[in-house]
């Protein structure tokens, strides 16, 4: 990557040789996700991240087709708000965090042209995982022409994304949630199934994204991507146990601690909590303070907190929800991070309950 | 002392942060996001807080921000629509100072463990010889902004600073340039921050509640015209009233309502002169003088953010406070703050909302 990023600065797509140095780098980063994923290499499509990846799959969905988009209230904003956008349909999750597979049939049977359906595979605030199998059959069975997406960003990370594209038709990636550089994103797209692209210009990614490579961040994410899988099953055990003492301990310390969905549900990277009592603004701040750092819900334009569309759409109490704090460990993380988030945090909680 | 800075992403503040550090604070930036609506008048906007941001990095502070969006509808907003439905005129700055700039804010920087909260206010805070502190104008009186900050108690006078309080808005202007900073040159802010300047009062509060047509008609009951809205009409008035030109000026002199019917009565200015006014929601930031209960409080009165001041006593009478004028005035507007400075005019002994109901 750091090659790409510093000395190489040939266009992938020019026809000299520097040009051809650079094709070659992409060609073999889209070799080796491919295979990661369980998919064919020309199914790959170069993105700026999982947000255009994710616009590109439903407006160029419903552009081709002029069908319906159909999501979950509990979407990341970059399905939420482009569905919306396009005035698509959107399905209730159940307390799980998990979309209601009754409800979404029921949309689908009443729906004839459904040009898109797309689900998250992992919940971005809360790590709840979506079985895609069983969305996958609803989809198909009721909706054979629709094509479903999903937005795998979260996933990536924990889980083998094969048998994901095993039963879906596109996903989304980001290549900074498993250590890759920010600014890239993947986007596979079955072969057979065509979207409007949002990019024309260039032609790049065969006319399905335009405009110059990113050839330091692709070389990069593919190998973020490769080193993510061989050390998964390795990270997925450690991680798991380190969550679950930083949960487990600081529920025990201060209590009130409330999880909105079951450890067993979540991937291993998600210590998404509600703290009972206490305004998650204020324990950011404290947290900060204390070099421990951690999220809310999801920050808007303006960097202040929004209150959680997700736990709204799960049914929390919205008194709960305003203590909802969302830690995230990572393959870095170590057990004196650990030690430090339990310490900050029984700390802060202590004290903006008693103040 | 560890501060708490308001940055609202204005030049004031900018500068009162500088001050803040140069006077040797452990000073943190904060701007609160109020409004969660449009806005088009320069305030709240997400390019304000990009000014505060930038600013704090600048200086070389942490900068956060706090969405108290929630406690803005349920303190400014709303009642700011209630007002208006009901028919009198409100201040919502003043609400906005009162709940989220001081109770608020104040209150978080405290649970932060913040030892003051520190404004961009052009106001001061002077201490009398027992020490007691008061809210006294800025040393700029043109742009003073006490008047909009009564509520202030002394709890939170004595965690609050003005940092600019004493320096002219041209002084204020010069520090922002010498240092480099953004937000130098900004205009002030002046308008509502939730009203667009595009929509208006009009768009904005008839997207909440029914605006109303209302029949306008002389002191004789004579037919002069009619408003579109008799929720926008304010007692005073004199333009907008569908009269026609020429003739003596004619002003709102009162407001009917009789359940779904209204009527605005014009007439000349001399039947908007006053003797008295009755005040609710009393704030005495440091307790209530025993004169008003007695021989009578002399005060000076400011009755609009930059009005003039009038003397009045005040003295409570069948259990409401009274404010007499020396001099026959203007009624105010029911809805709206006024607020009582010593003699001298010098600092805030009170304030209060002048009420929608008085006996004559």
């Amino acid at each position: 990557m750091e090659r790409f990023a510093r000395d190489s600065f040939a266009n992938p797509t020019g026809s000299h040789r520097a040009s051809r140095e650079a094709r070659q780098a992409i060609d073999e980063s889209r070799d080796q996700i491919a295979s990661l994923l369980g998919v064919l290499p020309g199914e790959i499509i170069f993105t700026s991240g999982g947000t255009e990846s994710d616009n590109t799959v439903v407006f160029g969905a419903v552009r081709r087709t002029g069908g319906v988009a159909v999501t979950s209230n509990a979407e990341h904003h970059a399905v939420l708000h482009p569905v919306e956008h396009v005035n698509g349909i959107v399905v209730p999750v159940d307390a799980g965090g998990v979309i209601d597979l009754a409800a979404l049939e029921e949309v689908l049977r009443q729906t004839p042209n459904v040009a898109v359906v797309s689900v998250m595979a992992v919940n971005n605030e809360t790590g709840v995982i979506t079985d895609m199998k069983s969305v996958s059959r609803v989809v198909r069975e009721h909706a054979p022409k629709a094509i479903i997406h999903s937005d795998a960003v979260q996933a990536a990370p924990w889980m083998d994304l094969a048998p994901i594209t095993a039963v879906v038709d596109s996903i989304s990636l980001s290549a900074h949630k498993f250590g890759g550089p920010k600014g890239v994103g993947i986007l596979w797209l079955r072969q057979g199934i065509s979207v409007e692209p949002l990019m024309f210009g260039g032609g790049q990614e065969r006319e399905r994204r335009s405009g110059t490579h990113n050839v330091a961040g692709i070389v990069g994410t593919a190998a973020a991507l490769a080193e993510t899988r061989a050390e998964m099953d390795t990270v997925v055990r450690r991680v798991g146990v380190m969550r679950d003492r930083l949960v487990d301990t600081v529920t025990a310390t201060v209590g009130g601690i409330h999880e909105v969905a079951p450890r067993s549900s979540r991937v291993p990277g998600s210590a998404h909590v509600c703290v009972e009592g206490v305004e998650n603004e204020a324990l950011l701040f404290l947290l900060d303070q204390a070099n421990v750092c951690a999220s809310a819900a999801s920050a808007c334009a303006s960097g202040a907190m929004e209150p959680s569309h997700v736990l709204h759409a799960m049914g929390v109490d919205p008194n709960l929800a305003r203590g909802a704090l969302r830690m995230t460990l990572g393959h870095t993380t170590a057990d004196a991070d650990i030690d430090l988030a339990i310490s900050a945090l029984t700390e802060s909680i202590t004290h903006l309950r008693r103040s | 002392m560890r501060v708490l800075m308001a940055m609202s992403g204005g030049v004031d503040s900018s500068v009162a942060a500088a001050e803040l550090i140069a006077a040797g604070h452990d000073v943190v930036g904060v701007t609160m996001r109020l409004w969660g609506g449009e806005s088009d008048t320069g305030c709240c906007s997400v390019s304000d807080v990009e000014d505060a941001r930038r600013v704090a990095q600048q200086l070389g502070i942490d900068h956060v921000v706090f969405n108290f969006t929630e406690d803005f509808n349920r303190h400014v907003v709303d009642p700011y629509v209630d007002a208006h439905r009901i028919g009198v005129t409100p201040n919502p700055c003043i609400e906005c100072n009162r709940h989220l700039k001081f109770e608020r804010l104040s209150e978080r920087a405290r649970v932060l463990g913040f030892e003051a909260v520190a404004t961009g206010h052009h106001a001061r805070i002077i201490h009398l010889d027992d020490g007691t502190p008061r809210l006294a104008r800025a040393h700029d009186r043109a742009k003073d902004q006490s008047y909009v900050l009564y509520t202030c108690d002394r709890d939170e006078l004595d965690r609050t600073l003005f940092p600019v309080g004493s320096m002219t808005k041209d002084v204020v202007r010069e520090k922002a340039v010498a240092l480099g900073l953004r937000t130098a040159t900004k205009p002030d802010s002046q308008d509502v921050c939730f009203i667009s300047r595009q929509g208006g009062r009009e768009s904005f509060l008839g997207n909440r509640i029914p605006l109303r047509r209302a029949r306008v008609v002389g002191t004789d009951g004579q037919p002069e015209g009619e408003v579109e809205s008799v929720e926008l009409v304010t007692l005073g008035q004199r333009r907008g009233l569908g009269g026609p030109g020429g003739g003596p000026k004619k002003f709102v002199v009162d407001i009917k309502r009789d359940g779904e019917e209204a009527t605005v009565v014009v007439g000349p200015r001399e039947m908007l002169m006053t003797q008295f006014e009755v005040i609710d929601n009393i704030v005495w930031p440091v307790g209530q003088p025993d004169e008003v209960v007695g021989a009578g409080l002399a005060v000076m009165v400011q009755c609009s953010a930059h009005g003039e001041t009038a003397p009045a006593t005040l003295q409570v009478n069948e259990g409401r406070l009274h404010l007499n004028w020396f001099e026959p005035h203007l009624r105010v507007s029911p809805g709206q703050s006024v607020v009582f400075y010593d003699p001298t005019d010098t600092y805030v002994v009170g304030g209060g909302i002048v009420s929608a109901s008085r006996t004559q």
